[in-house]
């Protein structure tokens, strides 16, 4: 199997690298590239993210073909793709961090700043947080309920369609912390960096 | 809800840990590749590297210690300690630390911190502020591994950075790091109350009532410390279930 990291210069992704490479030791092959055909080929896709919305979105238009690539991959194709934190919030319409951006517009809604309701919440939301899972979902699998993940941002996805949402989380109000429609999936915490659970959650990523 | 943190920090010299008493006097304690994966499992939250010469010395030591741990140890890993450059924090990043820490840098010039977040995000720019009390409710910053003087006010300091995009404070008070006797919490208070991004508390901690103190009574989002986790006093274990046990939410 093939699982493929998408680096299209977003930031730092050597954890999500040295992650899936702990994960996937021996028995799957992971490459990280932006290269199309590569991406085509591959069985999974990871789409890290970190930085802001704009930046993000802004630097996968810059790889020709890329977004299209993925599209087809992951909506046309539906298969399995995982956004992690700004790759998550990139399946949005569109964001508001620095200016109003269109995201990928793959699940209909929108990333906005969080509530810190007067400075009550400090932002960004960083640490450690439970999870509530909201509906089964395959990369759920053998993680219990109010589990810890590890979060770090200020800005949230709100889906349109509530069914898509399979985790929230509560810092402020329930921000959406995970989603999954068909095969595409998508978490706002970082598994690459929550220890033993979010190393399982790879790992029933890479199982499906 | 969000838990508090619990931060072991290592300083580490020519690629071996050590932990000052106030600065000075080192003692030497171990492979931090090794006492970062003993962490790990142990359940610490995030773990610190402090490159504590970096400004004077190689750096490549700690690029590559950073290496080694980042494919061991799944939880962030902050490193901090002679942080010049934007290809400094390429580098580390590169390695994979998950946050850098600025600190004479960020004094020498703000913009720097601003350079950095914008380009790298705030969710890896941590300023690291060292303090100093001059009177009552007020705090002079220090570099340079606390040898040097700025006639900078901490608490106007912290509302620069935060300005200017960091995306937490990790406080050290330099009259506390050392002697463990507790956290300066007026100090972590006068800082926790004038911002809105985590603050991390830094310097002192003798006691798990220490960790407690910085939490509750100083605002702090996490806790760092070295010495009483490093020389076996204590375990992160026996450190959260102490806070939990005084109704502190934490990671168990």
């Amino acid at each position: 199997m093939n699982v493929t990291i998408v680096d299209y210069q977003s930031g730092n992704i050597s954890s999500v690298i040295n992650s899936f490479t702990e994960v996937a030791k021996g028995k799957v092959n992971l490459e990280v590239t932006s290269d199309i055909k590569k991406i085509k080929s591959s069985d999974k896709i990871v789409l890290p993210g970190q930085g802001s919305f704009k930046s993000c979105v802004d630097s996968l238009n810059n790889i020709n073909g890329l977004v299209d690539t993925l599209k087809e991959f992951a909506i046309t194709n539906k298969k399995p793709l995982l956004g992690i934190c700004v790759g998550l919030q990139m399946f949005a319409d569109i964001g508001y961090e620095e200016v109003e951006t269109k995201g990928l517009g793959w699940i209909s809604g929108k990333v906005s700043r969080i509530d810190n309701q007067n400075r009550k919440f400090k932002l960004p939301h960083i640490g450690w947080n439970e999870i509530e899972i909201q509906k089964k979902s395959k990369i759920f699998k053998d993680i219990k309920n109010k589990s810890h993940m590890y979060f770090v941002h200020s800005y949230e996805f709100m889906p349109t369609d509530k069914s898509v949402i399979s985790a929230t989380t509560d810092y402020s109000t329930k921000i959406v912390c995970a989603v999954e429609r068909d095969n595409l999936f998508g978490t706002q915490f970082h598994p690459e960096k929550s220890d033993k659970t979010g190393l399982q959650i790879i790992q029933n990523f890479i199982n499906l | 809800m969000l838990k508090n943190r619990i931060i072991p920090c290592l300083d580490v010299k020519n690629g071996r840990v050590v932990k000052g008493i106030n600065f000075i006097k080192l003692k030497d304690a171990g492979d931090p590749v090794e006492q970062a994966k003993i962490y790990s499992d142990g359940g610490a939250d995030e773990i610190c590297f402090l490159d504590i010469t970096a400004s004077n010395e190689n750096r490549d030591t700690i690029i590559d210690i950073v290496r080694k741990t980042a494919k061991e140890c799944f939880v962030p890993l902050t490193v901090g300690g002679g942080v010049r450059t934007i290809q400094n924090i390429t580098d580390l990043l590169l390695a994979g630390a998950d946050k850098v820490s600025i600190n004479t840098s960020a004094v020498k010039n703000v913009n720097f911190v601003k350079e950095a977040s914008k380009k790298f995000g705030s969710q890896c720019i941590v300023v690291a502020i060292d303090a100093k009390k001059v009177s009552e409710q007020t705090w002079e910053v220090f570099t340079h591994g606390g040898r040097n003087k700025t006639g900078i006010d901490a608490v106007e300091f912290a509302k620069q950075v935060e300005a200017n995009g960091a995306g937490e404070i990790l406080l050290t008070s330099m009259d506390k790091d050392g002697t463990k006797s507790g956290y300066d919490v007026d100090l972590l208070k006068a800082i926790t109350e004038c911002t809105n991004i985590p603050v991390i508390a830094s310097g002192g901690v003798g006691t798990l009532d220490h960790l407690y103190d910085g939490i509750v009574k100083g605002g702090a989002s996490a806790v760092l410390a070295a010495s009483i986790f490093h020389y076996g006093e204590y375990k992160i274990k026996d450190a959260k279930e102490y806070l939990n046990s005084k109704n502190v939410s934490v990671r168990l």
